[in-house]
């Protein structure tokens, strides 16, 4: 390590050691919930990360960020893990720290950026987005969603789903149809508009796993003004391209940063036991363990093998396409094996019975069925893979 | 690709344009069909050696270059893409391997130049059954007035036709299956006693049985230290398997680039197969697989270079991951290729063929699969 990144890691562990407040050791509410006795010292560590613009710490300064690179970014994050701190903006933000924002710095004009991202970047705001339709999933290019131009602003009418968060969002970024009469992926806007007007309506989904976190949201004459619209009028789509790489981008990470912090084979062991050579009992199971944590260390070794083709300045290889597919199937059969081994014990909903852990695995693995489905399928990234990386040519089916 | 250092990259480049113009998959079709029993061209070997990629691993003061084994495995991956027949895998990195880690300074200082400028070829003859059982060793090594007198044999031995001296694990004490008592050989290929066949495999690599019918060979013709053979043979076999692993990279890769030309130039109904979307999301999923692939047989070279603390894990990691993708791609590359991938005129099989020979070479993906877990304590 240079001397200049461990001058900046002991700055950083500095900063949050006179900064973090001990009484939210170990309270990370995406981890354990929010605890509503902690609420000013939760705020008050919001705004003190706010101010040193570390809940978006790569944004540029003027945009409400730190306007530092990423290898600073994760000095900040492991330095937070380190002392049992957490950054929570992001997780306020919604869809804005990760998504809607890193969009805006790529499309929005001057006055967009310093109107929205500051208060997003402060964790003062919360964004949702409204993509896929009731009957534009996969197919996203058929929406339907219209919005007419009514003088100085937009009227949109249609309806949203799987907004998630949309019945606590302040705004939602959202793709319109601008022009009835272009060609699919022509004629669409991106337009951002405020959730809370006599127009719009969410409505939370319950989902399999008894989370209510999506909406479906109705749009009835909602208003947004002109100077909300992202990008130029009728060419929305590539911004909701650009959208979509940045959320393939953070799902990269997350989801594999969300495991579960005991070893799965550890795990394997408490749960089946071992015969006299210490091989777990079960040999079905402890095959496809193996299979299972190789699927994971060659996923972690490939996005190490990109972080340093990055760095060593030879062409990034087509590598990164691969790693949403690759993180879905990892985290998914990380989840699938977890409940196997937990056995009836990985059938619990609520009660005594069953402990934290074992609830929390349960929910955890039904919401997580949503991984290969959100964000554009395992299927649609087979096709991005087919038609972009390897150049083949387009399907002959429709879509 | 990992990130290189200039000395890999130009290793790189030239490996890439000399395999791909001088010892092109139609030199080892002209091999095969000459039948030369040593399973190689003579002229391949020379060049091979010209180049120096049979000292990437011997150091300076023996005529090496001393560079490392993700170098290695760089070069042995091109020559992979190619099938390119020759011992520059067995003596430059196996046989190499084994006088860096266990030779004394006598020993190397005999062995080492002589590997690097291709007068003395070495290979490891350890396998006695059909499946990979590194301590499963019976041949015995008796110990004599002069030195050792070995009975046994050992099979499927890599370019045992060519080799001048094997590297043979014996059993000096304890039972087949002990990790002790085992103990390393240097056994040159002339002594009387020593017998060797050729073993006429699909691939057509020049694999050999030895058989030992009272071989005698000096005190000093030990390799390492008496009984405690098996640390150093472990080692050995980790870095042997970590460049099958490069080796085997390169036959999944060029296999690959060849189903995607096929797919992107053959027409059915009247469309390019590649536009099919049953086709489509099968190379999706092959390109991915070689992705997650290159980066297991990269790393575990990558570990033995930083001298990781975790080589055994790595190196099995690697070898039952490249096992069961280039299992896969192999046999997609028959099946996307349709009936043209069936002939014999057509170099797919080729790559079948090798595939499946390489697989179970030093353990097979269950067999690693099983040392993996081990590993990890489960």
């Amino acid at each position: 390590m240079s001397e200049q990144n461990q001058n900046f890691r002991a700055g950083v562990k500095d900063w949050i050691k006179d900064n973090f407040p001990s009484t939210l050791k170990g309270q990370n509410p995406a981890t354990v919930g929010y605890a509503a006795a902690l609420e000013d010292d939760h705020d008050l560590w919001r705004q003190r990360l706010a101010e040193k613009g570390w809940g978006a710490p790569t944004w540029p300064k003027e945009y409400g960020g730190a306007g530092l690179g990423q290898r600073e970014e994760r000095t900040i994050n492991d330095e937070l893990s380190n002392a049992d701190a957490f950054n929570p903006i992001p997780g306020i933000a919604l869809m804005g720290v990760t998504m809607v924002g890193p969009t805006i710095l790529d499309y929005g004009t001057e006055e967009q950026k310093i109107r929205h991202l500051i208060p997003i970047a402060r964790g003062e705001v919360k964004w949702c987005l409204g993509l896929s339709e009731p009957g534009a999933g996969s197919d996203l290019a058929s929406l339907r969603t219209r919005a007419v131009d009514d003088g100085d602003h937009y009227v949109v009418n249609g309806s949203k789903i799987w907004t998630s968060g949309a019945h606590q969002s302040q705004w939602c970024g959202a793709v319109v149809r601008t022009d009835p009469d272009a060609k699919k992926r022509n004629g669409i806007s991106f337009v951002m508009l405020p959730m809370d007007q006599e127009g719009v309506d969410p409505q939370p989904i319950k989902l399999i796993s008894g989370a209510s976190a999506f909406c479906e949201t109705f749009f009835n004459d909602a208003i947004a003004e002109k100077s909300d619209l992202l990008g130029p009028l009728n060419e929305g789509w590539s911004v909701v391209k650009r959208l979509l790489q940045h959320e393939r981008q953070s799902q990269i990470g997350a989801r594999t940063a969300g495991f579960r912090s005991e070893p799965m084979q550890d795990l394997a062991k408490r749960y089946i036991g071992v015969d006299g050579d210490g091989k777990l009992n079960d040999g079905d199971l402890r095959q496809r363990l193996t299979k299972h944590l190789i699927d994971r260390q060659a996923h972690s070794l490939t996005l190490a093998r990109i972080a340093a083709e990055a760095k060593g300045k030879v062409e990034v290889s087509a590598a990164a396409s691969i790693l949403k597919n690759s993180a879905t199937n990892v985290s998914q059969t990380r989840a699938d094996l977890t409940l196997e081994i937990m056995g009836d014990q990985g059938l619990g909903w609520e009660g005594d019975t069953f402990d934290a852990k074992e609830l929390e695995t349960v929910r955890a693995w039904l919401y997580g069925m949503a991984s290969s489905i959100a964000g554009g399928s395992f299927e649609v990234q087979y096709n991005i893979i087919s038609k972009n990386i390897l150049g083949l040519p387009e399907t002959t089916q429709q879509g | 690709m990992a990130a290189l250092t200039d000395e890999q990259t130009l290793m790189r480049d030239q490996a890439k344009i000399w395999a791909s113009k001088q010892a092109p998959v139609n030199k080892f079709r002209a091999m095969r069909d000459s039948c030369i029993e040593q399973r190689f061209d003579a002229q391949t070997w020379s060049e091979i050696i010209e180049m120096g990629w049979t000292g990437i691993l011997v150091p300076e003061e023996y005529g090496g270059s001393d560079l490392d084994y993700l170098a290695f495995g760089i070069v042995l991956e091109e020559l992979g893409r190619h099938l390119t027949a020759s011992p520059l895998f067995a003596s430059a990195l196996v046989g190499a391997t084994a006088l860096n880690i266990a030779g004394s300074g006598t020993q190397k200082q005999t062995f080492l130049p002589k590997i690097v400028d291709g007068s003395e070829i070495l290979t490891l003859a350890i396998d006695e059954s059909n499946q990979h059982a590194p301590a499963d060793i019976s041949l015995k090594a008796q110990v004599t007035d002069a030195g050792y007198r070995l009975n046994g044999k050992k099979g499927f031995v890599l370019e045992g036709m060519a080799a001048t001296t094997f590297v043979v694990a014996t059993r000096t004490s304890g039972e087949k299956g002990d990790t002790n008592g085992i103990t390393l050989f240097l056994i040159p290929a002339d002594s009387p006693g020593l017998k060797r066949e050729l073993i006429s495999t699909m691939d057509s690599r020049g694999y050999a049985n030895i058989s030992f019918e009272g071989v005698e060979v000096p005190a000093d013709a030990v390799l390492g230290v008496l009984d405690q053979g098996w640390e150093p043979l472990d080692a050995i076999l980790d870095r042997a398997r970590a460049g099958l692993g490069a080796e085997m990279l390169g036959c999944a890769a060029q296999a690959f680039d060849m189903t995607l030309e096929y797919l992107k130039t053959r027409e059915q109904f009247g469309e390019v197969i590649g536009s099919f979307q049953a086709l489509g999301h099968r190379a999706a999923a092959l390109f991915t697989g070689l992705e997650l692939a290159r980066s297991c047989a990269e790393a575990a070279l990558q570990a033995i270079d930083e001298e990781a603390h975790n080589i055994p894990q790595m190196c099995s990691l690697s070898k039952s991951r490249l096992s069961d993708y280039l299992h896969e791609m192999s046999t997609q590359l028959i099946q996307i290729h349709g009936g043209i991938g069936m002939t014999d005129e057509f170099d797919a099989g080729f790559y079948l063929k090798r595939a499946r020979a390489l697989e179970g070479r030093y353990g097979n993906a269950g067999f690693h699969r099983d040392r993996y877990a081990s590993a990890l304590g489960y």
